[in-house]
């Protein structure tokens, strides 16, 4: 993590892996009888936050209780959401039936997607092609004839965006 | 979306860090006491006779309970602000202002006879007192609660709390430059109505904006 502070992507994405992981264990114990909420939602709901949150990481304090503060207080919150949304959830869910995607990604994520519907069409193409189709910035700005810049502006806005949907009350 | 996309989406994000809670708050913090200092300055300033109060034993005992109130519930919102506290969130802390001016006012009850004390308590800015700390404390109020919000609380409620008693806080101390009401029996009264209502509003502010 404190390499990741610095920039160093690869050893972030190891960290991110690592807490998925620890994360992931947590969830599958919590969440047991749980149908509404798959754990791969909440590991993803909290690698967001661990992401969105991650200056709040003083370096000189033990990253474990950091990791698992932001989880709990993350499993709460989507169960929280959850008893208030549960018919939503339902509704959401036939529409998904009556219009399936062709490609259907292993562990549909629903508020993420959801939330990819708030953005405008550019910010959305560039989003979906790195964080769904999995294409790197490179990638994506040959697709789409764009400068690598500004797919990047584009995505970090776009993800800012998610992340302020997902900071807001329901 | 596999989690592993994710990952690699995050990853790639990881270029601009954004400052530290302890930054944004001592911005946040510096801000506040040079608006709310700013605001009163202009409009109202100091009490004609600030300096010859300031040799006065219950002028000075003011600011002790202010500064007080202000220093603690700064400790206590920087312990919200993290996930991880350094310690645990002492709430218990923000009592020690509220227990000087109690001494203050055991003091004062000694020192007047019993017919005088309705005539302090009562004094005669209550209504300015109630007014004014508040409006002092909107723009401290919201520089906290901003901080609170960059930050990660797991507490919204008692950090928007403490974040509008470090507002009252420092409006109080402002105010307390301003008004010539000096007995404890008057600032033991009203001071601590004007600072609970911030501290009620950044509760109740806190759970909406520092969720996240």
């Amino acid at each position: 993590m404190t390499a990741a502070i610095r920039g160093d992507e690869a050893a972030y994405a190891e960290f991110l892996r690592l807490a998925a992981g620890l994360v992931r264990g947590l969830a599958r114990r919590k969440l047991a009888n749980d149908r509404v909420v798959g754990p791969e939602d909440i590991v993803q709901e909290v690698l967001l936050a661990i992401h969105t949150k991650r200056h709040t990481w003083r370096p000189q304090e033990p990253v474990l209780p950091w990791v698992f503060t932001i989880a709990r207080y993350k499993i709460v919150d989507v169960y929280r959401r959850n008893g208030k949304r549960v018919f939503l959830d339902v509704d959401d869910f036939e529409e998904q039936l009556a219009a399936p995607e062709a490609d259907e990604p292993a562990v549909p994520h629903r508020q993420l997607e959801a939330a990819l519907t708030i953005l405008s069409d550019g910010q959305r193409r560039v989003v979906q092609s790195i964080a769904i189709d999995g294409r790197s910035i490179s990638e994506t700005a040959a697709a789409f004839d764009m400068k690598e810049t500004a797919v990047r502006v584009a995505f970090h806005r776009g993800l800012a965006a998610i992340a302020a949907k997902f900071g807001r009350t329901t | 979306m596999k989690t592993e996309d994710l990952i690699q989406a995050l990853k790639s994000d990881n270029r601009r860090q954004r400052p530290t809670p302890d930054r944004t708050f001592a911005m946040a913090l510096f801000f506040s006491v040079l608006v709310a200092g700013a605001i009163l300055m202009s409009t109202m300033g100091v009490r004609p006779d600030f300096l010859a109060a300031l040799g006065t034993v219950r002028f000075p005992f003011k600011f002790v309970v202010t500064i007080t109130l202000a220093a603690t519930a700064t400790v206590v919102f920087r312990q919200a602000l993290f996930p991880v506290a350094s310690r645990r969130p002492s709430a218990i802390l923000l009592m020690a202002a509220p227990a000087i001016l109690l001494v203050g006012v055991a003091a004062e009850m000694l020192a007047l006879p019993s017919e005088a004390w309705a005539m302090s308590a009562q004094g005669k800015n209550a209504l300015l007192c109630l007014t004014v700390v508040p409006a002092l404390g909107v723009v401290p109020l919201g520089l906290m609660l901003w901080s609170l919000r960059q930050g990660a609380t797991t507490r919204p409620v008692l950090g928007g709390f403490c974040a509008g008693i470090l507002a009252g806080g420092i409006a109080a101390t402002f105010y307390a430059a301003n008004c010539t009401d000096d007995s404890p029996l008057f600032v033991a009264t009203w001071y601590p109505i004007a600072v609970l209502m911030l501290g009620v509003v950044g509760a109740g502010l806190g759970r909406l904006v520092a969720r996240w």
